[in-house]
């Protein structure tokens, strides 16, 4: 039983996890930038999330939906400012951007909201669930996570494969110079990318704020660093391989946490990564990719 | 002929960077012997090297071989406890310069060890992916660093992965590493005047290696993989060559970094991606390549965050800002274009000028 | 005349489709050999397996009498073919001097630690490199820009300098892919007697990939014509540009 409620909470993790990595991968496989910043809108996303619901005491719904709304416009206007200046300029300046993004927003928040530890109230009050005669208990913050993820991966994949929108996205990240060709606006194509993105960031931060419910400046860094390495375990542009390796990396560090050493969880899921990679060089859903000579 | 006149550049190029940096010790020593120094910024005097240490090593990985390193830390974290646990075993029974030369040789060994052992495997990689796997080692080593207990008595060294009991150490026994608390006692031997001497020492290996045929080799390959196999240069040993020097040098950083603490704990901050990140930004916006930009990009951006104590608060604030607009202003097509415009314009007038 | 090359039955497919299929040819000591075909006939893909940046399905490659077949591009390098690409791969931010020394990698030879530590030997091995390089470099006509960065060479003298980089390894057998591709009349008909004269100077053999059918006919011994991956005609060049099929194939019907 108790391998049961670790793989749950596993799973309930990846999702966040994979949520998270959706982000990022489209980012990826669109505008062709590692977006460093991501992590950090999370932050931004848990600290609204804090200040509507446990400071100005509004309902849950409505510190979500301003948390969806508020990363979505920092989300596009980071990409207008920062990023699109440095389109066609070489990757290792937009990560330094992406990098001093995340800085600047870290920083930010370090200089409104203080450097003490909020704790955030958790705003899924659903009550956990008995099943095995009360040997297995699910918390509704597991059940939550884990129905928000799939219901953001089958919307996202809808929508990626049936509105025009979507079918743009695949055509930018396919080859940007010949989606131009055929009147696509890249601009307009890549700012959805980034609003996207940053909604999903939101979900992810109200998540995964209940689950731990230590909010800090530095909150976003370290799962965001986790779904980056999980974008690229499943294949970094693949949207199911963002799915499946978030999940994975969540299920990996959980169960290494029960069995192996709490301590080294972090260098074992470091380490899958590693070993898939060096099999697949591209990742889980990785596409090859081969130079012409 | 031409080449004499390249092989002067090369002399002014490379005498003007170690000519810098005696300039700098001088005018150091001289302000430190006259009293002109703040304590704040004496204590910034070994980090400096350090960093600069740092940001010349990772630009031959970066710069000069072409690959995306983020696991820059890793090694140096690797460096800084082999040395400072050599240090603290031979605490009091030799000289402590002698102590310090030697860590300072470990630290660097062991560092190339992990270096190959690592890059066999990453440098098959490519881009991004090298990215994220170095990445990834770099918080590997960080988090079982954090797990690694030694100690030593009687009967010899004690090791274990779960915790100080664990050792179980005889009577006298000493505690060398403790696991997340790290290495305490670690004789606090580096000085300025070391860190300069560490810093000249690794300008003159990165800035011969590149100027030889070994460096050669590693930029043709940079510059184009499948023409450089096909005039027979051996892709992965020059590679791995550069990642491995590279390691070595991050590990002297290391022992140098780590014998200027009481305290040596691999904090993420000190040692996580964070730290390695902090490096990249120097070699990027010193110049990828520019080996001289990396030494002026480590200090000013390690004294910026102190210059601006003033500011308090918003010091961190102004420094991602600076951050971001210096890459939009070095590397936005936009902005090189206008900076290209202002520059000919210039020129016009000053051939205006002449022909009036 | 002694064979330089010979190729039996050298085949690869990618998913299916065979690229090369059954391709042989001799090449003479000395020899200047045309290979010609229509697009993706399949050309650049043999020279890919020459060279070993593609193992070949079926088949062998002997070269002067060494079985080369299946081996890593570095070792086929120095067992004596060098090659130029059909999209220039020069190292860009290297030098022109630098992108030939970097040829002569593998012919003079020191340590990174001679090289770190200044020794006589560095010094000695790198003036010989420079006298070396040079010589290359007048004889392309290249010496005056020694010292330009490669990117900034104009497209013409890219392409020269890529062959002075592959004649720095010392080769025995050159393959030239489209030498002549963007070039003008002008140009080309002074690559015609560049290829002659490398040809005759360094007693070098020479395959190449030619669209321009002046270049072809002009200096060309024989000719192979390559057609959807298959041989279509091999024989003395003004026999082939003859051949009713070879016509043909490039005319359509």
């Amino acid at each position: 039983m108790s391998f049961m409620s670790y793989l749950i909470s596993g799973i309930s993790l990846g999702s966040v996890y994979a949520i998270i990595a959706l982000g990022y991968t489209m980012v990826y496989g669109i505008a062709k930038m590692l977006n460093f910043a991501h992590g950090d809108i999370i932050m931004v996303g848990g600290y609204v999330v804090f200040i509507t619901v446990s400071t100005m005491g509004l309902p849950p719904a409505v510190g979500i939906l301003a948390a969806v709304v508020i990363c979505t416009i920092l989300g596009v206007t980071v990409e207008r400012v920062a990023y699109r200046p440095l389109r066609d300029a070489s990757p290792l300046a937009v990560l330094i951007t992406a990098i001093g993004v995340s800085y600047l927003l870290q920083n930010l928040a370090l200089l409104l909201f203080g450097a003490d530890t909020k704790s955030f109230t958790s705003v899924i009050t659903m009550e956990p669930l008995k099943l095995a005669g009360g040997q297995l208990i699910i918390s509704g913050e597991t059940i939550v996570t884990i129905l928000s993820g799939i219901v953001v991966m089958v919307c996202l994949t809808l929508f990626i494969n049936k509105t025009k929108t979507g079918q743009a996205m695949l055509a930018v990240s396919e080859d940007r110079g010949a989606a131009t060709l055929m009147g696509i606006n890249v601009n307009k194509t890549i700012s959805v990318t980034f609003a996207i993105g940053s909604a999903l960031a939101a979900v992810a931060a109200v998540l995964y704020c209940s689950a731990y419910p230590a909010l800090t400046s530095q909150t976003g860094a370290m799962p965001g660093i986790k779904a980056f390495v999980a974008a690229v375990f499943g294949g970094i542009g693949s949207i199911p391989g963002a799915m499946i390796g978030g999940i994975l990396l969540g299920v990996i560090e959980n169960l290494s946490k029960a069995y192996i050493s709490s301590q080294l969880s972090d260098a074992i899921v470091f380490s899958v990564l590693i070993i898939v990679l060096l099999v697949r060089p591209t990742g889980i859903m990785g596409r090859k990719i081969s130079e012409k000579v | 002929m031409k080449t004499t006149k390249a092989k002067k550049n090369f002399w002014l190029g490379s005498g003007l960077t170690y000519g810098m940096v005696i300039v700098a010790y001088i005018l150091v020593e001289i302000a430190l012997k006259t009293g002109h120094m703040s304590s704040l910024m004496e204590g910034l005097l070994v980090p400096l090297c350090t960093y600069s240490i740092l940001a010349v090593s990772l630009n031959l990985v970066v710069g000069i071989s072409g690959e995306l390193s983020l696991g820059h830390a890793g090694f140096m974290c690797v460096g800084a406890f082999s040395g400072a646990l050599f240090s603290k075993i031979m605490k009091g029974s030799i000289d402590p310069t002698v102590s310090l030369i030697i860590a300072i040789l470990i630290g660097a060994a062991v560092a190339a060890v992990f270096g190959i052992l690592i890059g066999i495997p990453v440098l098959r990689l490519r881009g991004d992916y090298l990215a994220i796997v170095t990445l990834a080692f770099g918080e590997i080593i960080k988090n079982i660093i954090n797990a690694i207990y030694l100690g030593r008595d009687a009967n010899g060294f004690h090791f274990s992965m779960k915790s100080e009991i664990e050792l179980g150490l005889g009577e006298g026994g000493e505690t060398l590493i403790k696991g997340a608390q790290g290495i305490t006692g670690t004789p606090q031997a580096s000085t300025f005047t070391i860190g300069v001497i560490l810093l000249l020492i690794t300008l003159f290996i990165v800035i011969n290696l590149v100027n030889s045929r070994t460096g050669r080799a590693i930029m043709a390959i940079r510059d184009n993989r499948i023409a450089a196999e096909s005039i027979g240069l051996n892709v992965t040993k020059y590679k791995l060559l550069a990642f491995s020097v590279s390691a070595a040098l991050a590990g002297v950083a290391g022992v140098l970094y780590a014998h200027n603490l009481t305290t040596l704990a691999a904090l993420p901050k000190n040692f996580g991606y964070n730290q390695s990140i902090m490096i990249l930004v120097f070699v990027v916006l010193g110049g990828i390549g520019n080996i001289r930009g990396s030494v002026i990009a480590a200090v000013v951006l390690t004294l910026l965050p102190e210059l601006l104590r003033g500011l308090n608060n918003y010091r961190m604030l102004i420094y991602a800002i600076v951050l971001i607009a210096l890459m939009l202003f070095n590397s936005s097509p936009k902005a090189i274009e206008i900076r290209e415009r202002i520059a000919e314009s210039f020129k016009q007038k000053r051939q205006a000028k002449k022909e009036a | 005349m002694a064979v330089m090359l010979e190729v039996k039955n050298l085949s690869i497919s990618f998913g299916g489709l065979k690229a090369v299929d059954g391709f042989d040819v001799t090449i003479e000591k000395g020899q200047l050999y045309g290979l010609i075909g229509p697009n993706g006939a399949g050309k650049t893909t043999v020279f890919n397996l020459l060279t070993g940046v593609y193992k070949p399905d079926t088949g062998s490659i002997v070269l002067d009498g060494k079985n080369i077949t299946g081996k890593k591009t570095i070792e086929i390098n120095q067992d004596g073919i060098a090659r130029t690409f059909q999209n220039i791969r020069l190292f860009k931010e290297l030098t022109v001097l630098e992108n030939v020394k970097a040829g002569l990698h593998n012919h003079f030879k020191y340590s990174s630690l001679t090289g770190i530590l200044r020794l006589p030997k560095y010094y000695q091995t790198e003036k010989a490199m420079d006298e070396k390089a040079m010589e290359l470099l007048k004889v392309f006509d290249l010496d005056k820009e020694s010292h330009y960065k490669a990117a900034n060479l104009p497209y013409g003298k890219q392409r020269k300098l890529e062959i002075a980089r592959a004649l720095a390894t010392e080769p025995k057998l050159l393959l030239l892919d489209e030498p002549a591709a963007g070039m003008n009349p002008n140009e080309t008909a002074e690559l015609m007697d560049t290829i002659r004269f490398v040809r005759k100077e360094f007693n070098m053999t020479i395959l190449l990939i030619e669209h321009d059918m002046k270049l072809v006919s002009g200096i060309c011994e024989k000719l192979t014509v390559l057609n959807f991956g298959q041989v279509l005609a091999t024989g003395d060049t003004s026999d082939v540009l003859n051949d009713p099929q070879v016509i043909t194939a490039y005319l359509g019907e």
